[in-house]
């Protein structure tokens, strides 16, 4: 297996972190990547810990397990570090990349000593401004594709205007605010 | 043997019907039932008033109608309830241990 | 070339039967199946299909409801999940002892209690025995090929059995993952129009259903058991013809880097893949290591398994289902009867594994070839009925 990107995501029930994995999934898928997006199921309700995965690789993998050692993490929700050892197993030549409008070495402390990059968004704001609402999935996900560089920027952005119309094709008011939610954070993003 | 044509007790597994599918109609008139009977019900002509109570109730339609006027038994299926004796009102119809 | 997409399994599963075009699809909803009569109910709604959907108040009723669909000459098909294929045991052997073609989409999951929503085997292993072909399915791409093949097999004159198609609750059923699809022109090509021999509904009159005495049930066993036999040339014979349109061969089982391995693990769905990928790590190694991936569990593809674990001094056969005999899993049971009569058997342990959605990773296969390594090294089994990754033991 040629460079196989994985990607694990810490969110909350009902926050979307499931809904962003799909649809970081679509937009691998939609330049020519194999892809993997899934959640792990259990008794979660809204506001328990969830969390999903993303493979995402240039050949087919057979792999079918949770992910353990991601290059990336992505946390939807900052009070999550405090309950979860989100940086397991995390890659130190990768990164993690939190939803909080703290500095990256401000949250830095809180990551069990990890070593590699740190990166905030504050994806509750641009999503509060975008959107109207709490949202913060769509502005992770434009966040963690500048960050990991696991697809190229311009095609993305291209792409998940079609996902979009995909995923909200009952409601195509909230398009444009995905759309502008995503740009923002691509530039908003800071890293250590 | 009183189900089944003994003939059929022959049939090899390459010869039946699979999952026991009847694939035809009316093949109950091939065996005679009336062979289970052990109380048999008679036909008294002369006390019958024609009011036809009884034809329906029979479960194994050995009470033939013609021209609105029941006619006397067909005991090939026949199986001896006596449900025709209890209906008639006017004691037309005798149920007694038939004699074989 | 096929449509290049991205879907979780279970909608993978609805276009398959929407492209089949099913008369009749009776559905009762349970997770992790739901999904499968949702988007086909949806279908039904935007009229992309001719089917009649309905919504039964029970698995029970929606097994009987399929029933009574293919025995009016129908084609149908139904989903479920655990607790709801438990729900339609007795069906189960009226669908197969009537002798009608039905597809079940079984998407795996444990049997309660404890309650649990998450995979393992439980549910499919113990409806082993009805009287239904079961075809495995590692991920969403051969979840939907093995729909489309699945009414051919069902339907063929020498089967009349009814099939289920097994894929991994949550692990396949709800990831997104690439697919190619076939257009839905081939799949109707494919298909075929089904003729069944007789209908309540059409020609001649019939009676489906009536009482079997005993001079006639052994010789409808008989001949049940005949038609599971036969379905291994027909599962074949369809596999190939499916392999000639799409490329993509398939066979009662795949042997994954099997030419020459010493230790093979055996294994169904979706940890077959994640075997494959510790296999490769040990190949790497160079290790003589492989993965047999059964496909078709029911027939037991007997003689075809004991000719590929000839050769192999050591095998672990996986079991995603524990079934308390005390003595091993079904996969196991089966696998050791195949070796029985070779003239030099491998030695043949058991793990039960991944239970109640207990995640399968790469490295439970690791660990399973390395204790491998230890039967062929000391030449001794040790406890062949074994549990992989049980807290104290």
């Amino acid at each position: 297996m040629s460079k196989m990107v994985e990607i694990r995501w810490h969110g909350r029930g009902g926050q979307g972190a499931k809904t962003a994995s799909l649809l970081l999934a679509d937009a691998a898928f939609n330049t020519g990547k194999y892809v993997q997006g899934f959640p792990e199921y259990g008794p979660e309700r809204m506001g328990a810990p969830i969390s999903a995965f993303n493979r995402i690789s240039e050949e087919r993998t057979t792999l079918h397990s949770n992910i353990y050692e991601p290059d990336y993490v992505v946390v939807v929700d900052a009070t999550l570090l405090s309950a979860v050892a989100v940086t397991s197993g995390l890659k130190k030549e990768g990164a993690i990349i939190i939803n909080s409008n703290k500095s990256p070495a401000d949250l830095k402390p809180l990551l069990d000593g990890y070593e590699g990059r740190v990166y905030t968004i504050d994806a509750g704001k641009i999503s509060q401004e975008e959107l109207g609402r709490n949202f913060p999935n769509t502005p992770m996900l434009g966040a963690v594709v500048k960050v990991s560089g696991v697809i190229p920027e311009d095609k993305f952005i291209a792409d998940m205007e079609q996902s979009f119309k995909h995923a909200f094709a009952s409601k195509t008011q909230v398009i444009e605010g995905n759309m502008k939610a995503l740009k923002r954070s691509m530039q908003e993003v800071k890293g250590l | 043997m009183i189900y089944v044509k003994d003939a059929y007790l022959n049939l090899s597994w390459k010869e039946i019907d699979p999952g026991g599918t009847i694939l035809k109609a009316g093949t109950s008139l091939e065996i005679k039932t009336g062979d289970w009977r052990i109380m048999i019900p008679g036909f008294v002509a002369e006390k019958c008033k024609q009011c036809l109570l009884c034809f329906p109730v029979c479960a194994d339609s050995a009470i033939p109608v013609k021209n609105e006027k029941r006619l006397d038994f067909e005991f090939k299926h026949c199986k001896g309830c006596g449900v025709c004796y209890k209906v008639c009102p006017f004691g037309a119809i005798t149920f007694v241990k038939e004699d074989k | 070339m096929g449509i290049r997409e991205r879907l979780a399994g279970n909608e993978a599963v609805a276009i398959a039967l929407r492209q089949i075009d099913l008369d009749v699809l009776p559905a009762y909803p349970i997770t992790p199946s739901t999904d499968v009569p949702m988007y086909y109910s949806q279908y039904v709604a935007d009229g992309k299909v001719k089917t009649e959907f309905v919504a039964v108040e029970s698995e029970h009723s929606a097994m009987s409801a399929c029933i009574a669909a293919a025995a009016c000459g129908g084609r149908t098909a139904t989903a479920t999940s655990g607790p709801g294929l438990a729900l339609m045991w007795e069906l189960l052997y009226v669908a197969s002892g009537t002798r009608v073609p039905i597809t079940l989409a079984v998407i795996n999951r444990a049997m309660s209690a404890p309650i649990n929503i998450n995979n393992d085997h439980s549910d499919s292993m113990g409806a082993r025995d009805t009287g239904w072909i079961q075809l495995y399915s590692e991920n969403n791409q051969e979840a939907y090929d093995n729909h489309i093949m699945a009414s051919r097999i069902s339907e063929h004159k020498d089967i009349m059995l009814p099939i289920m198609v097994c894929q991994d609750g949550f692990i396949t059923s709800h990831a997104i993952e690439n697919i190619e699809l076939l257009e839905d022109d081939k799949v109707k090509a494919f298909i075929g129009e089904y003729k069944p021999a007789w209908s309540m509904i059409a020609g001649k009159p019939v009676s489906v259903g009536p009482l079997d005495i005993p001079q006639f049930y052994t010789e409808h066993a008989y001949q049940r058991a005949q038609a599971m036999k036969n379905s291994k040339k027909v599962i074949l014979d369809v596999f190939k013809e499916f392999g000639a349109l799409t490329g993509r061969k398939y066979d009662l089982f795949e042997e994954y880097k099997m030419e020459d391995a010493e230790r093979a693990i055996i294994v169904l769905n979706s940890s077959a893949g994640t075997a494959k990928c510790a296999c490769d790590a040990l190949r790497a190694k160079g290790e003589k290591v492989g993965v047999i991936k059964l496909r078709v569990f029911r027939p037991f593809p007997l003689e075809e398994l004991a000719k590929a674990l000839s050769h192999v001094k050591a095998v672990a056969v996986m079991d995603k289902a524990e079934c308390f005999s005390a003595i091993g899993g079904p996969v196991f049971a089966d696998v050791r009867t195949a070796c029985y009569d070779l003239e030099k058997r491998p030695q043949i342990i058991n793990y039960i594994y991944g239970l109640g959605g207990r995640d399968v990773r790469l490295e439970d296969f690791t660990f399973v070839y390395n204790k491998l390594d230890e039967v062929v090294k000391t030449g001794k089994s040790g406890e062949i009925y074994r549990h992989l990754g049980v807290r104290g033991v």
